[in-house]
C-alpha cells in the first residue's frame, strides 16, 4: 500500500497488517490478541461491579418484600394484576417466573392464599408482621420494634420479622476500622521514617523485606493468632469485660495493614529527592530536624495516600473480625463487640436463601463495599500519581 | 607510615576530614527522643511478626507429625489421635494449581500489552493501568460475591441449561469457580510482578535483537521473556502463596465443611487448609482440647505460603542485585 507509506504518519499500514516492507499476519494476529487479552482486567472489573449490582438491585428499586401478613389476591384475579406485580407477590425470580404457565401460576397463587390463611390470629394482629424491612426506612432510620421500650437499630435476619437495621454494621465496621488505623498509621509511619531516614543501609536491607513479611501471613492466621493468643492477654493486660471485643480485631486489624501503609510510606520518603536532604543537612540540621521537618512535610501526600488504602484494606478484611467477634450491637465503646459489613456477609450468606430478601441485602452490603474501596483507592492513587509528579517538576 | 592508611580511617590528627565533625556539636535531645521513638515503632512490628512466628511454630511443632499430614480425617476431625489434614493440603493445592494456569498466561500477556506494545499514556493504557491496581484494592469478600453472582449463578446455571443436565452440575459450589475467583483476585500480582522485572530488561538487548532482523514477536519471545522468567516466576509464587491462604474468596464458591474423599474432579467441592483453620478455632466442642491441631493446622498452613513467600522474596532479591551489576 503505497498511498499509506506516503501520506500518514503511521508508517505500519492499515491495521498493522503491513509492518515495514513485508506483510506479518502473524504479528499482527499476536498483536491484536495480547491487547485483547490485556482488556481483561478492565472486564473484570466491570464483571464484578455488573453481578454484584444486579443481584443487589431489587433491593434499590424496592422489588422485595418481607412482610409476613400481605393482602392476598385471589388466584381469579390473575388478568388484573401486572407480571412485575406477580412476580415480585409470588418472591419468584425472572426465570422462573418466565417458566411457569398460567395454570402453574394460579397454583402457587392459591398456596399462598391458604399460607396467608394458616397465620396465627394473635399474629395477624402483629403491626411488625405487616410491614416491609426491606423498606429504607426501616434499613437506616431505628424504628420501635413490638416488645422493645424505644426505638432501636436492630439488624436481626433469623426469626419471623427479620429485621435489617444497617446502622449497627455501619458502627462495627468505622469502629473496628478505626481502631486499626489509630493503631497502624503511627507505628507505619514511625517505621517508615527510621528505615527510610535514620537506618543506616544495612537495617534497612533486614529491616524492609521482614516488614513486608508481614502481610505474606493470611489473614486468617492474624484472626487466629488474635482469637488465640492476644484476646487472653489483653484481657488479662487490660481488665475489661467481654473477652472478644472489638478493640482485640482493631489491633489485629492493626497488623494486617501495618505493611500496606508501611510499604507506600517508605517508597513516599525514599522517592523525595536526595537534594532536598543534603540541602538541610548542610544548613546544620540534625538527621530527625531533616526527616521531620523536611522530609515528612515533602512526602506528606504519599503518607496520607498510604492511610487511604490503609483504610481501604482495612475496611474489606473479612477474617480477622469474623473470627475475633461477631456480635451487632449499637455501642461506640471500644471494649464492646462490633460485626463489621464483610464479618455479615461472610457468616450469613451460607443461610440466606438464594434470590430471597436476606441474600440481596448481602449483596447489597457488597456492592456499598466495592464503592468505598473503590473510591479510597481512586483517591489514594490520585493523591500518589499528583505527588510523583510534583517530585519529577512536571507541575 | 601513618599517611599511607586511607584518610577516613585517620585517628585524630586530621579532625576536620574525619566524619564525625560535620554532625551537630550538641548532644540533641529531641533528635535522640524522636529517632529512639521511631527505631521503637520498627522495632515492634518486627517484634508483633517473630512473636506470631515463634508462638506458632513452638505450639504447632508438638501436634506435627507425617502422621497428621497424610491422614484423611473421620467425620469428627476434633479427635486428636485420628485427625489429620491431608484431604485440606490436597484441595490447597488443586485449586491453587487450577488457579495458576489460568492466572499466569493473561497476566503474562497483560503485563506483555503494558510494557511492550502500549503506548505510554494513552488512554487505554491509563485505563487499564486503573483497573489493575483497583483490582488489587477490591475487598476479598467481594470476590466471594462475584463468584457466587458471576461463576456459580450466571456461567454455572448456564452451562447446565446448554449441557442438560437435570440436576445441578456447575451450577453450585465447585472447586473451578474457586480457581477461577482466585484467579481475578491474583491477577494483579502477576502484572505488577511481571512488569517490574519486564521493565528491568535494558532496552539495548532489545535494540539489539530488532536490528538483527527479528520481529517484535521474535524478539518477546525468545530475548525478553527468558530474561523476564525470575520475575514471572516470582509473581506467580506470590499469587499462589496470596491464594493459598485466602477464605474469604472461596466461602460461597466451593469450601466444603467436610468431605469424606479427596477432590478429584473440578465439579467437586473442597476441604481448605484456611478454612479448617477458621472451622476449628470458631466451632470447636473444646477448644483447650484440640489446642494442638489447631497450632499443627496453622502451622502447615504457615509452611506452605509463608516459605513461598520467602522463596518469592529471595528470588526478587537476587534479580534485582544481578540487575544492578548488569546495568
Amino acid at each position: 500500500m503505497p498511498t499509506n507509506n506516503q501520506n500518514s504518519r503511521r508508517s505500519h499500514g492499515w491495521m498493522g497488517i503491513h509492518r515495514g516492507h513485508k506483510a506479518r499476519p502473524m504479528e499482527w494476529l499476536a498483536e491484536k490478541f495480547i491487547f485483547l487479552v490485556s482488556l481483561s482486567a478492565i472486564l473484570m472489573v466491570l464483571l464484578i461491579f455488573l453481578f454484584v449490582a444486579r443481584e443487589a438491585l431489587p433491593v434499590f428499586f424496592g422489588q422485595t418484600n418481607t412482610a409476613l401478613v400481605q393482602k392476598p389476591i385471589p388466584p381469579e384475579d390473575l388478568e388484573k394484576h401486572s407480571a412485575a406485580e406477580l412476580q415480585a407477590y409470588l418472591e419468584l425470580t425472572p426465570e422462573q417466573y418466565a417458566k411457569i404457565s398460567k395454570a402453574g401460576l394460579r397454583d402457587l397463587m392459591s398456596v399462598k392464599v391458604d399460607a396467608q390463611n394458616d397465620i396465627p390470629e394473635d399474629f395477624r394482629n402483629d403491626p411488625d408482621a405487616q410491614i416491609n424491612t426491606t423498606e429504607w426506612q426501616y434499613m437506616i432510620k431505628p424504628h420501635q420494634w413490638n416488645g422493645y421500650a424505644k426505638p432501636e437499630y436492630i439488624w436481626q435476619p433469623v426469626g419471623q420479622v427479620k429485621k435489617f437495621n444497617l446502622i449497627p454494621l455501619f458502627i462495627g465496621t468505622l469502629k473496628t476500622t478505626l481502631i486499626g488505623l489509630f493503631f497502624a498509621v503511627p507505628l507505619a509511619v514511625g517505621a517508615a521514617i527510621y528505615v527510610s531516614q535514620l537506618a543506616r543501609p544495612r537495617t534497612r536491607e533486614i529491616v524492609k523485606p521482614v516488614i513486608e513479611m508481614l502481610s505474606g501471613i493470611p489473614s486468617v492466621v492474624v484472626g487466629f493468632f488474635a482469637l488465640i493468643v492476644m484476646a487472653t492477654v489483653l484481657q488479662s493486660v487490660l481488665r475489661y469485660e467481654t473477652r472478644l471485643n472489638a478493640f482485640v480485631a482493631g489491633i489485629a486489624l492493626g497488623f494486617a495493614v501495618i505493611p500496606v501503609i508501611f510499604s507506600i510510606a517508605e517508597d513516599a520518603l525514599t522517592s523525595v529527592p536526595r537534594s532536598y536532604s543534603q540541602a538541610a543537612l548542610a544548613l546544620g540540621a540534625s538527621r530527625w530536624q531533616t526527616a521531620w521537618q523536611v522530609v515528612l512535610p515533602a512526602a506528606l501526600p504519599g503518607v496520607f495516600a498510604a492511610t487511604v488504602l490503609g483504610f481501604g484494606r482495612a475496611i474489606g478484611e473479612t477474617m480477622i473480625v469474623l473470627m475475633v467477634c461477631s456480635a451487632s450491637v449499637v455501642s461506640w465503646n471500644v471494649f464492646d463487640s462490633a460485626r463489621s459489613i464483610t464479618t455479615t456477609i461472610a457468616a450469613e450468606m451460607a443461610e440466606a436463601v438464594n434470590g430471597g430478601p436476606h441474600y440481596r441485602i448481602l449483596f447489597m452490603l457488597g456492592a456499598l463495599l466495592f464503592a468505598a474501596t473503590f473510591i479510597s483507592n481512586l483517591i489514594g492513587d490520585f493523591v500518589i500519581h499528583r505527588f510523583k509528579q510534583k517530585l519529577e517538576g512536571k507541575r | 607510615m601513618e599517611t599511607t592508611s586511607s584518610p577516613v580511617y585517620q585517628p585524630t590528627s586530621a579532625p576536620l576530614s574525619s566524619r564525625r565533625h560535620f554532625r551537630a556539636d550538641k548532644f540533641d535531645f529531641w533528635s535522640f527522643f524522636f529517632s529512639g521513638l521511631t527505631g521503637l515503632a520498627t522495632l515492634l512490628i518486627v517484634g508483633i511478626l517473630v512473636v506470631i512466628l515463634a508462638n506458632i511454630v513452638y505450639n504447632g511443632w508438638r501436634g506435627f507429625s507425617w502422621h497428621f499430614v497424610s491422614t484423611i480425617p473421620k467425620k469428627d476431625f476434633f479427635d486428636i489421635n485420628t485427625t489429620g489434614v491431608l484431604p485440606m493440603i490436597v484441595g490447597t493445592a488443586f485449586r491453587v494449581v487450577v488457579m495458576t494456569i489460568f492466572v499466569i498466561p493473561v497476566g503474562v500477556i497483560t503485563a506483555i500489552y503494558l510494557t511492550e506494545y502500549a503506548a505510554n499514556n494513552s488512554i487505554i493504557t491509563r485505563i487499564i493501568r486503573a483497573a489493575v491496581n483497583n483490582l488489587a484494592g477490591v475487598p476479598s469478600i467481594v470476590f466471594g460475591l462475584f463468584g457466587l453472582g458471576f461463576f456459580i449463578n450466571f456461567v454455572g446455571k448456564n452451562m447446565d441449561y446448554v449441557l442438560h443436565n437435570t440436576s445441578a452440575v456447575w451450577g453450585q459450589p465447585a472447586l473451578i469457580w474457586s480457581a477461577l475467583t482466585l484467579a481475578v483476585m491474583t491477577m494483579p500480582v502477576v502484572i505488577v510482578a511481571t512488569e517490574e522485572s519486564l521493565k528491568a530488561i535494558p532496552p539495548g538487548l532489545r535494540e539489539a535483537s530488532l536490528a538483527l532482523g527479528a520481529t517484535k514477536l521474535e524478539t518477546i519471545l525468545k530475548i525478553v521473556l527468558p530474561q523476564a522468567l525470575p520475575g514471572i516466576m516470582t509473581g506467580g509464587i506470590l499469587a499462589i502463596s496470596r491464594a493459598s491462604g485466602e477464605v474469604a474468596p472461596i466461602l460461597f464458591t466451593g469450601v466444603a465443611y467436610y468431605m469424606a474423599s479427596l477432590p478429584t474432579h473440578l465439579s467437586d467441592q473442597f476441604m481448605d487448609l484456611g478454612y479448617h483453620v477458621f472451622v476449628l478455632s470458631t466451632q470447636s466442642p473444646n477448644i483447650q482440647q484440640t489446642q494442638p491441631i489447631l497450632y499443627a493446622t496453622v502451622l502447615v498452613l504457615l509452611l506452605l505460603t509463608f516459605a513461598l513467600n520467602i522463596v518469592a522474596v529471595l528470588i526478587r532479591a537476587r534479580v534485582r542485585k544481578k540487575l544492578r551489576s548488569m546495568h
